[in-house]
């Protein structure tokens, strides 16, 4: 682990594997987009709006593992002091909580005509826009303090405090009666969805995940930069005086 | 050096593990107010006040839905394959509302009879294209999984 925490190296890695994530993407959208939103077929109960499914899981899917990444992050650099985790946790933040709006603007576009509301107060809703305040609150907190340290290391902890939301997330709709519905893929039997939503539904989930990747290595990078040059300005500060 | 990294690890495991601890206390205690709605054997053994609104949920019973005269009142019965109890409403309903299928009114029990305010429309996990569900029913082959029953009160 230790070898990442030369940002030198990190750069470097961050170069390497970028234009892979961005190959990746650019070919799992273009064919989950055309699979998902022509090639499949409409559900037999609800009709062509289930395409709004293809967009929706895997950003909630994102929504959470994107926090999960934080958290580890923030978990790495606090207790190993690793310059480098706590700048991937700063990365990962803005993007998981991107894809924690998509996540509640397209559940809100599919509830409206399926369940006949807009947003209700279930356990799994309200859970999710919990999820969203604590990257709000990560965010905020993160850049409070003069001293980008001190508010690397207080917005760390929420991160892992806030932790214990993801699996509330998760198994809401199994705990408590909710109106969202339970899991139809990870679940003990096979997934309740048939193979031709399922395939549309994969390619779209590895070409969103790619995008996070892709996405987290450009912020990655660009806060790396941004370090070093902080670390340069105050050296030339100290050179003038 | 390494032993204080142990001591940091040590403390962030244990303050984990108080903080999922306190969590699933919470969770537990306050498990009534985090459901959605209720199950009509919930309903039936421990009676909410009356005029209180709450919020009935299950499946609506095959064969019980019927249309009153005035043309938007619809009534139909609510059930957990336990206990169902008789729902009035006067509206639109949702797109998805079928027999066999979840549903969730809100409103207030007068007279043995739930008067809903609001009926919304409950999607259960299975998706597959019409085209195989319609060969799957021909087929006498139709068995997706039956939608999710309420969770009622231990």
């Amino acid at each position: 682990m230790h070898r990442y925490a030369n940002p030198a190296r990190t750069l470097r890695i961050v170069s390497a594997v970028y234009p892979w994530t961005v190959g990746v993407t650019v070919l799992g959208l273009s064919i989950g987009l055309v699979l998902a939103l022509m090639l499949s077929p409409a559900d037999y109960q609800q009709g062509e709006t289930v395409r709004i499914m293809y967009v929706h899981v895997p950003s909630a899917w994102l929504a959470l593992f994107g926090y999960t990444v934080m958290a580890v992050s923030s978990a790495v650099a606090l207790v190993w002091r690793h310059p480098v985790a706590e700048l991937a946790a700063r990365a990962a933040a803005p993007i998981g909580c991107g894809f924690t709006i998509v996540c509640l603007a397209t559940g809100a576009l599919w509830g409206r005509p399926m369940w006949g509301a807009w947003w209700v107060w279930d356990a799994r809703l309200t859970s999710v826009l919990v999820l969203l305040f604590l990257y709000i609150g990560y965010m905020a907190l993160a850049d409070a303090f003069e001293d980008p340290e001190r508010g690397g290391k207080a917005a760390g902890l929420l991160a892992i405090v806030g932790w214990v939301n993801v699996p509330i997330v998760k198994f809401s709709v199994d705990w408590w009666n909710t109106l969202h519905q339970p899991a139809s893929i990870s679940r003990l039997d096979a997934p309740a969805i048939h193979a031709s939503m399922l395939w549309p539904l994969l390619t779209m989930t590895i070409g969103l995940f790619a995008l996070f990747a892709c996405l987290w290595m450009l912020r990655l990078r660009a806060e790396l930069i941004e370090r070093r040059n902080r670390v340069l300005e105050v050296a030339v500060a100290e050179g003038a005086a | 050096m390494r032993l204080r990294k142990r001591q940091r690890l040590m403390a962030l495991g244990l303050g984990l593990l108080g903080l999922g601890t306190a969590t699933v206390l919470v969770l537990n205690a306050f498990d009534d107010s985090l459901v959605f709605f209720h199950a009509p054997t919930d309903v039936m053994t421990t009676p909410p006040p009356p005029e209180r609104r709450f919020r009935l949920g299950g499946l609506v019973e095959e064969g019980s839905v019927t249309r009153q005269a005035d043309g938007v009142t619809v009534e139909f019965r609510v059930t957990d394959t336990v206990t169902s109890l008789p729902v009035r409403f006067t509206g639109v309903l949702p797109d998805l509302f079928r027999e066999g299928q979840g549903v969730v009114a809100e409103g207030t029990m007068v007279a043995g009879v739930f008067m809903a305010r609001d009926v919304l429309a409950r999607h259960d996990e299975n998706y597959m294209p019409k085209e195989v569900a319609d060969a799957l029913k021909a087929a006498g082959q139709f068995k997706p999984d039956p939608p999710a029953l309420p969770r009622t009160r231990p």
